[in-house]
């Protein structure tokens, strides 16, 4: 935590679902180039946090935010911040993956070319060959770009999914249970292009899996019907949990 | 032990009877369709035995009843495809856009208001907008026409098309709002994650998707433009014109169906019998085009496996 | 000012997420809005402008020109009533009035040898004139119309006449009676025959009939019969029902029937879709009772899905209200200055009298069409809006 560049802080966040209070008061901070994962059990408000961090609720009718979410020192909830602008530097992965019903160079060069980020073409190609290869996927799917992606399977459309989420090049990648709806083969890929991935990106992941989070994680926040119980390096989180209520779920008394 | 024999004999042929009173209601539609067909087909062949069905379908001088008569139907086909063409430049774009305002920005007032109001649309009988095309729209086209110098039939194409293309919005907007709402929301949100305004993700991500049964929609208009009679019978001409141009008066199948069963001729002649050869035509078109938004929303249903369609 | 642009600036410096690139896009974005709410405004305008359009055309037809001048009966006039009036006062009455008035002095005895001023139905060319409109009055008549106005002997009362009578050749004397009692005979027959076999063929094909390729193809040909064009049933009509089984061209009976097959698709498919409403946990339950297929169909799921079925059927008969091209063929286009008498006889729908008068050159019948049109959308819109309000009343919403 010493010496450790902040990416993303949040303070005192609420959140209301209507007349619902759903997040209470969250301070947080997310670290440049490091896993952070978010745990706890369902209903906690981790995905609903997570989703604050690009802006994401403010899709969803009567969802009221109070408070401040910091990146990079300026405040994303301010007036004069356009959300769209902030989506591009922050993107995200679903727990379903959800390619477009286009072919797989499509999938991911439609976002940067709409951006301006590269110039159709050889700009364009190169980008989507190297977010491919970011992803994992390229040499899988080399031969068949023109192929529609939601031909690939659930595992090649999760890292599709991400190879998009890369292309825009943005500082952080959020991701919300990516590997909950995959096999145990392509959850293993996935983890491990989420550590190749924090030389250059930021990570966030939500997970119902306390053994994700203690594989990938630099840092983990514990979270439980709202508030954020806990926040430490992940080692000192499972090993020595300062919280009771931490200790419980860790030690699986809750679920 | 008393075995199981709850229904004694009456109860089971009351039963049976019961059944078979169903199944004869239902080979109604059956005997409807062949019905049509065979009535159609009966009197078209007797038509085709006297005049040549090449000619028919190619040639393009429509004269009946003279001395030399020629029944080439081909300025009937290109009068019905050009009032059809007039009609979806004005149904397409204004009934796929209001289905998507209506599924993607609608609030529920708003699409309480234009629900009914699309229905109140469709609910017109087509005799009024026959009505209100001839006395209320081909003139204001014949002065329009005038103020820029060019000379307009007062029943031309045009005033036909527009009405013909009100009529029908209600068809494309109501199918293309359900095929929109269909489209899983996870794209969308996918496509906003990305930075993505909501025209954008609409324009290349949800339409598209929607395509489908977009073209579904667009399909069921063109049939209904096709066979639709009293609009174009009331304010579109009845002679038989090859032309390109919509200020000049055209006739249709239908117009021309109505025009030979409701003349002084005698049944029997080709000019009576014109009607069912014509009839077969827009009877066999219709159909296919039918068939074909059928299968093209099952494509898109099966895609998406969604079941509010 | 200064320190305004100063603080802009500086905002646009602090700020990390200031994208001047986004400006167009979001400005297309706001645009593509209102271009979506323009088409459906779209819709809304033509509606607007419509309906201005039909009820400005149709309200002056509920207005009828009366005048009243000196009527002599005697037996000369009785004889040749076009004497029974003064000659300049000849052209300005009604020749219906001049038709009917030997029969009016011989069922009203004691006005004859009398002079009386009566006020009796005025020609259509006066009516045209008061209204405004083109006409065909000449100056002299104009100047008598003038003098009689003058003495408060011209009125324009309301319409009996339209909602009264039958077709006329004598527009002042036209109404659209006939033809709602032709249309309502019409239904009848349409209704009686496409309700029953309609339902029947929904229960059949939703409760009875097992899933095999012939209820695929019975479905399917439903389905398709939805979507033939109407003019098509006409052609079936005139061949099958007129020329095949002889019935009375022109009757409610051909006219009935003709709609009822066109009307059948659309029962079947609500029907349909109205007893697929009803959870299967009812059938289940009736079953377990012990109860034969059809004790369920009848006494719990038909009752169940009822006001669907009521719903539909109602908005499949104000379809059927409003058909003409069918009826064309089955001779229903027809000049009926009376109600039919049975459903054998000749008879006319509203929409028929609508194109019929649509087509009449006297300018007279511009306003009698609008004003039948007034009618007829009137009672299409109640149609609809009691199916709607029995939809919304009856909807059991299940778990």
């Amino acid at each position: 935590m010493e010496n450790q560049k902040v990416k993303i802080v949040s303070r005192n966040l609420n959140l209301w679902y209507g007349n619902k209070q759903a997040l209470h008061g969250i301070d947080l901070n997310i670290y440049e180039n490091k896993i952070t994962a978010f745990i706890g059990p369902s209903g906690c408000g981790k995905s609903t946090y997570l989703r604050c961090l690009n802006r994401m609720n403010d899709l969803i009718t009567g969802v009221k935010i109070e408070g401040e979410i910091l990146i990079d020192g300026k405040d994303i909830y301010e007036k004069d911040v356009d959300e769209v602008s902030v989506r591009k530097r922050i993107g995200m992965v679903f727990q379903q993956p959800n390619p477009f019903p286009k072919s797989i160079y499509e999938n991911v060069s439609y976002a940067p070319l709409k951006h301006g980020i590269v110039k159709k073409g050889k700009e364009c190609d190169e980008l989507v060959e190297a977010s491919l290869k970011s992803a994992g996927l390229w040499n899988e799917v080399k031969d068949k770009l023109r192929d529609p992606g939601t031909a690939l399977s659930g595992g090649q459309q999760q890292r599709l999914c991400i190879a998009r989420a890369i292309a825009v090049k943005p500082d952080v990648i959020l991701m919300d249970e990516p590997t909950s709806a995959l096999d145990p083969i392509s959850t293993q890929t996935i983890e491990q292009l989420m550590i190749e991935l924090k030389e250059k990106f930021t990570i966030v992941v939500v997970t119902h899996n306390m053994q994700q989070a203690a594989r990938v994680a630099d840092y983990t926040a514990f979270f439980h019907l709202g508030d954020l119980i806990e926040f430490n390096e992940t080692e000192k989180i499972f090993v020595n949990p300062k919280e009771k209520k931490t200790e419980d779920y860790i030690t699986g008394r809750f679920g | 032990m008393e075995t199981f024999t709850n229904n004694n004999k009456s109860t089971k042929i009351k039963e049976s009877l019961i059944v078979y009173i169903l199944i004869a209601a239902t080979a109604v539609t059956i005997f409807t369709t062949f019905g049509i067909l065979f009535s159609i087909l009966f009197e078209a062949i007797e038509f085709f035995k006297m005049e040549s069905f090449w000619y028919f379908i190619t040639g393009t001088e429509w004269s009946p009843g003279v001395e030399g008569a020629k029944y080439g139907a081909v300025p009937i086909f290109t009068g019905t495809f050009m009032i059809t063409a007039i009609a979806l430049l004005v149904a397409v774009p204004i009934g796929v856009y209001s289905a998507i305002y209506l599924s993607e920005y609608a609030s529920n007032a708003t699409r309480n208001i234009a629900k009914p109001m699309l229905e109140t649309l469709s609910g017109i009988p087509t005799v009024v907008y026959g009505f209100f095309a001839a006395i209320t729209v081909a003139p204001v086209v014949v002065d329009i026409a005038s103020y820029f110098g060019m000379e307009a039939s007062f029943n031309n194409a045009l005033a036909c098309g527009i009405v013909m293309g009100i009529m029908i919005i209600p068809i494309i907007a109501s199918l293309s709002d359900d095929v929109i709402t269909s489209v899983p929301d996870s794209m969308r949100k996918g496509s906003l994650a990305l930075g993505m305004t909501k025209s954008e993700t609409i324009k290349f991500i949800v339409v598209p998707a929607a395509m489908p049964g977009i073209i579904s929609s667009v399909l069921l208009g063109i049939s209904r433009a096709i066979g639709e009679t009293m609009i174009v019978v009331m304010a579109a001409g009845v002679r038989a014109n090859l032309s390109a141009n919509p200020l000049e008066d055209m006739t249709t199948v239908t117009v021309r169906i109505v025009d030979a069963l409701t003349g002084d001729h005698a049944f029997g002649t080709p000019e009576t019998l014109s009607a069912f050869a014509l009839g077969l035509v827009l009877f066999v078109v219709t159909l296919i085009l039918n068939i074909v938004s059928v299968y093209t929303i099952r494509v898109f249903k099966e895609k998406y496996k969604s079941s509010n369609l | 000012m200064k320190n305004k642009v100063n603080n802009k600036k500086q905002n646009k410096l602090d700020n990390p997420f200031y994208d001047p690139s986004l400006t167009k896009r979001h400005l297309l974005d706001k645009f593509f809005k209102s271009l979506s709410l323009s088409a459906l405004i779209f819709s809304l305008v033509f509606l607007i402008i419509f309906f201005t359009d039909i009820i400005n055309k149709g309200i002056p037809s509920f207005k009828q020109a009366y005048v009243q001048v000196p009527i002599t009966y005697s037996a000369e006039t009785v004889a040749d009533s076009i004497y029974a009036v003064e000659e300049k006062y000849e052209t300005l009455v009604s020749r219906a009035w001049f038709r009917d008035m030997p029969a009016y002095v011989e069922a009203n005895p004691t006005v004859m040898n009398k002079t009386i001023n009566e006020w009796v139905l005025a020609d259509d060319e006066v009516d045209q004139y008061l209204k405004g409109h083109n006409n065909t009055l000449n100056d002299d008549e104009i100047a008598t119309l003038k003098e009689l106005q003058a003495l408060g002997q011209v009125e324009q009362k309301f319409n009996v006449v339209f909602f009264t009578t039958g077709d006329s050749k004598i527009p002042e004397n036209s109404g659209f009676y006939s033809s709602v009692i032709g249309s309502i005979m019409t239904i009848l027959v349409c209704m009686a025959v496409a309700f029953p076999i309609g339902v029947m063929t929904a229960i059949y094909l939703e409760e009875f009939a097992k899933d095999n390729k012939i209820s695929h193809i019975i479905e399917i040909n439903i389905n398709n019969l939805a979507a033939v064009p109407s003019i098509l049933f006409g052609l079936l009509g005139l061949s099958v029902f007129i020329n095949f089984f002889g019935m009375p061209r022109s009757s409610a009976l051909v006219g009935g029937l003709t709609l009822a097959l066109m009307t059948l698709p659309v029962i079947i498919v609500s029907s349909r879709t109205a007893l697929r409403s009803v959870p299967a946990s009812i059938r289940q339950a009736a079953f377990s009772l012990g109860l034969t297929k059809w004790q369920v169909v009848k006494d719990h799921v038909l009752p169940i899905g009822l006001p669907g079925i009521l719903t539909g059927s109602i908005i499949g008969m104000a379809r059927a209200m409003g058909e003409t091209a069918p009826l064309i063929f089955v001779g229903m286009v027809v000049f009926s200055p009376d109600a039919p008498s049975d459903f054998l006889s000749a008879a006319t729908v509203m929409p028929a009298q609508i194109y019929t008068w649509a087509g009449m050159p006297e300018g007279a019948y511009v306003e009698k069409v609008s004003g039948a049109i007034m009618v007829l959308l009137g009672v299409l819109l109640s149609m609809n809006a009691i199916a709607i309000y029995f939809r919304k009343k009856y909807e059991v919403k299940w778990q």
